[in-house]
């Protein structure tokens, strides 16, 4: 029975050390900033979790106790993985963008980071 | 004996991610790029924490992996707002 944990644990460790690898090279690999932010943000948030979910695995089958601590992580990785890529994409549109080639920001009067402090003041 | 395997193969792509991730901080392009390379770097610091607890079979890492975690979104978003701002508390 032990084994077939061992295997499952295996598993989720190469999937996550596959999954980080792809993350770190599309970094290297991919052509513009834009999509250079999908491979760190999406594949390597994923990884981490095939870490994490092995690590409790390992705890509960060879330590005999649940922790499910590791879930904490997990969780605050997923929350502000995007937060990061986020703030990431605005600084490139603000460094290497003018309003002029981005397409129209619909309702709103201009995209946010080209707001000016008065504009702000307005809404 | 299996799981052995798999944890050294994880060490293995963690740390060669680590070395890419070193590579593009140092030859980027934009200021852009160096912040992702620098964040991606935070995630694999996790992952290699987490995958060293693992291996020797102990859970006193956890909090450390913890700590850069919080630690890593603080400061990227800090270096992003900076360069978004020109400030980072206004």
């Amino acid at each position: 029975m032990e084994q077939y944990f061992d295997i499952l644990i295996a598993f989720f460790l190469v999937v996550a050390g596959l999954f980080g690898f792809v993350g770190s090279f599309g970094l290297i690999k991919l052509n513009d900033q834009m999509s250079r932010l999908h491979a760190p943000t999406k594949a390597t948030t994923l990884g981490v979790g095939g870490v994490l979910i092995a690590s409790i695995l390992h705890s509960a089958v060879s330590e005999h106790h649940l922790s499910l601590h590791e879930l904490l992580i997990t969780l605050f990785l997923f929350l502000t993985a995007p937060i990061t890529a986020n703030f990431i994409a605005k600084v490139h549109v603000h460094r290497h963008q003018t309003p002029e080639t981005l397409p129209p920001a619909g309702e709103d009067s201009t995209w946010a980071t080209f707001m000016t402090e008065d504009k702000d003041d307005e809404s | 004996m299996i799981l052995t395997y798999a944890i050294y193969f994880a060490f293995a792509c963690f740390g060669a991610g680590m070395l890419m991730n070193m590579w593009v901080v140092i030859t980027a392009e934009g200021i852009g790029d160096r912040i992702l390379a620098l964040d991606t770097m935070v995630i694999n610091t996790i992952a290699l924490i987490v995958l060293y607890g693992v291996n020797i079979g102990s859970e006193i890492f956890f909090e450390a992996a913890m700590i850069i975690a919080m630690l890593g979104f603080v400061s990227t978003v800090a270096y992003a707002r900076y360069l978004l701002r020109g400030n980072i508390i206004e």
